[in-house]
């Protein structure tokens, strides 16, 4: 990314470094390790599944954590300390002002999950497990993560450009849940005879991202291969649904008065 | 004829109040004036004038209920306006986790700038504000004063054509605020406008070659501060030291206040000469004489008791 957009985007990255937001993949690092070595201990046999399931899913929450509540405030923080009135003068556009500031965090999200996953590596040579071909699957893994994080965060940055950064964390947490259980809401609709609730549950399950979809810890713990065509078509979705957030966040926030 | 550097017309703001947020309040209430290119503009009036409502506006940061504006022939929303415009926001506040030099990097990039110019420009600009010493210092450990000096750079820092301040001298001591002004005079050496808004009458009257004077949104008069604020002189004020042992003249020991060792005194603007007159005559020694001119606030007051009073006869009328 080059131009305005870039230059926002190179510094909200140095905002989450100098907030010592990374400082926690360190610990995180500490935690993978000590983790391995209790769970080596009393999982003979096990481990693997084990310390790949506990691994890929802290990396999961971490990222959320940080894509929710770092990304809820990218546009009201800057509101609130009213940094964006200088900014906002310079030739910089509203709308490469959020996509700088949506690729800043999601450049921050990848180096955090870029880092954890290398905690995760060395828990797993730590055991003395030997890294085989199937450990392709959490590599795959570790990438639907990021797309799920890719998608929180447009989401995150979506609520924060109309309201606050308490509503708008309830507003991404509310959907990510949502999300997580689309395919269930679409089966109970199909259940039931009411079509006004099968109408409103097949509109929540084509409007809400399915999360679900992104989960392939299960798959990477047990060493399962995962076809191509999810990653694509994963691939694909996250790419379609983040831009069209995208693009309402900024014609939501083209559009806003800062007081 | 040349296109005006800044041209205002009819803007108004009006504001949704209420819970409902169905009542409107009216920031800023058709305001249409013209700034010439190279003209330092004072923007004066009290607080919640609507001055900072419409520097907002110019910028671009809300948008107006109605009217419009154009600097330098470029709409307000165009964003080859930005290139030629540089804004001071009041109470200016910035990334606090960078240091003055990094802020001013940061913003130079927007301008595209490559690394060699943007380190020697914000070196310059630095040692212009007066902060060449403190320029690796994080901004969260600035005071005020140095905030606003780090707000002046950014807002100069690319050589803006038109240059919009949003009351400058705040929060600055007495040589911070002369550093401000001897900016503001260079720019317009430089063939530069500047727009700045303030409350305060000396630096409009010493800096600017015309003002506006906004009272409760609306444009109360435009022209050259001695035309628009420095209205009548009430009298005149003589600071004076009495002869020991010489008793003051009766008609001016009556109306003479003591301030320690002196005296002051204020007199009709006719009967200066007299009160001079009768001081030599007691061997008074002079300390200065001056005009005594109603405070910017008495004619905030004035001009908004006038505004209320025609207000309240033209409700009269329409009764």
């Amino acid at each position: 990314m080059s131009g305005a957009p870039g230059v926002v985007a190179v510094n909200t990255f140095r905002e989450a470094v100098r907030d010592r937001v990374l400082y926690n993949l360190v610990f995180f690092a500490l935690v993978m390790i000590g983790a391995a070595i209790l769970v080596g201990q009393i999982s003979i046999g096990i481990e693997r599944l084990v310390i790949v399931n506990l691994g890929l899913s802290a990396i999961s929450i971490f990222g959320l954590v940080m894509a929710v509540f770092i990304g809820v405030g990218l546009v009201s923080k800057e509101m609130e300390k009213r940094t964006l009135y200088s900014l906002l003068a310079k030739p910089i556009r509203r709308w490469e002002f959020l996509a700088g500031k949506y690729a800043g965090l999601l450049l921050t999200l990848a180096v955090n999950t870029s880092f954890m996953t290398l905690g995760l590596a060395a828990a797993l040579f730590y055991v003395g497990r030997p890294f085989v071909r199937s450990d392709g699957s959490i590599v795959i893994a570790v990438y639907f993560i990021l797309l799920e994080l890719a998608l929180v965060t447009a989401l995150a940055l979506f609520f924060s450009c109309f309201s606050s950064p308490m509503l708008s964390t309830l507003f991404t947490l509310g959907i990510y849940v949502t999300g997580i259980f689309a395919g269930d809401i679409r089966g109970f609709g199909d259940l039931t005879r009411n079509p006004a609730v099968k109408a409103a549950t097949k509109l929540i399950y084509y409007v809400v991202p399915n999360f679900h979809d992104f989960n392939a810890i299960a798959a990477a713990a047990h060493g399962e291969r995962i076809p191509f065509s999810l990653v694509w078509q994963n691939t694909l979705y996250a790419a379609l649904y983040v831009t069209l957030v995208l693009l309402a966040a900024s014609a939501v926030f083209s559009r806003r008065n800062l007081k | 004829m040349s296109t005006p550097a800044i041209e205002i017309l009819g803007l108004t703001k009006d504001y949704p109040t209420g819970f409902w947020r169905k009542r409107m309040r009216r920031s800023l209430d058709n305001l249409t004036l013209q700034v010439e290119e190279g003209e330092i503009f004072g923007f004066l009036g009290p607080n919640g004038a609507g001055k900072t409502t419409t520097l907002k506006l110019l910028m671009g940061l809300i948008f107006p209920t109605s009217g419009t504006a154009r600097v330098r022939g470029w709409a307000m929303d165009d964003i080859r306006m930005h290139r030629e415009i540089g804004y001071l926001p009041e109470q200016p506040y910035f990334y606090d986790y960078l240091t003055a030099r990094e802020l001013l990097d940061y913003y130079a990039r927007f301008f595209g700038y490559g690394a060699a110019e943007r380190r020697e420009r914000v070196a310059r600009f630095l040692e212009r504000v007066g902060l060449a010493e403190a320029g690796d210092v994080q901004l969260r450990k600035f005071s005020k004063g140095m905030l606003q000096r780090a707000g002046i750079a950014q807002a100069i820092l690319h050589d803006p054509q038109v240059v919009f301040l949003d009351e400058p001298m705040s929060g600055l001591d007495p040589i911070g605020q002369r550093e401000v002004r001897d900016i503001i005079l260079e720019l317009k050496q430089h063939g530069r406008t500047v727009f700045f808004s303030t409350h305060i009458l000396s630096d409009a009257e010493m800096l600017c070659d015309r003002v506006a004077v906004l009272v409760g949104g609306k444009l109360r008069g435009v022209g050259s501060p001695g035309e628009i604020v420095a209205i009548e002189v009430h009298g005149m004020e003589i600071l004076f030291e009495a002869r020991e042992g010489r008793a003051l003249p009766a008609d001016l020991a009556g109306r003479a206040a003591k301030i320690g060792a002196r005296y002051r005194i204020e007199v009709p603007e006719a009967g200066l000469y007299s009160a001079l007159e009768q001081l030599r005559g007691c061997d008074a020694r002079i300390l200065s004489v001056s005009p005594v001119r109603p405070t910017l606030e008495d004619y905030f007051l004035r001009v908004a008791g006038d505004g209320r009073a025609k207000a309240l006869a033209e409700e009269a009328g329409t009764r």
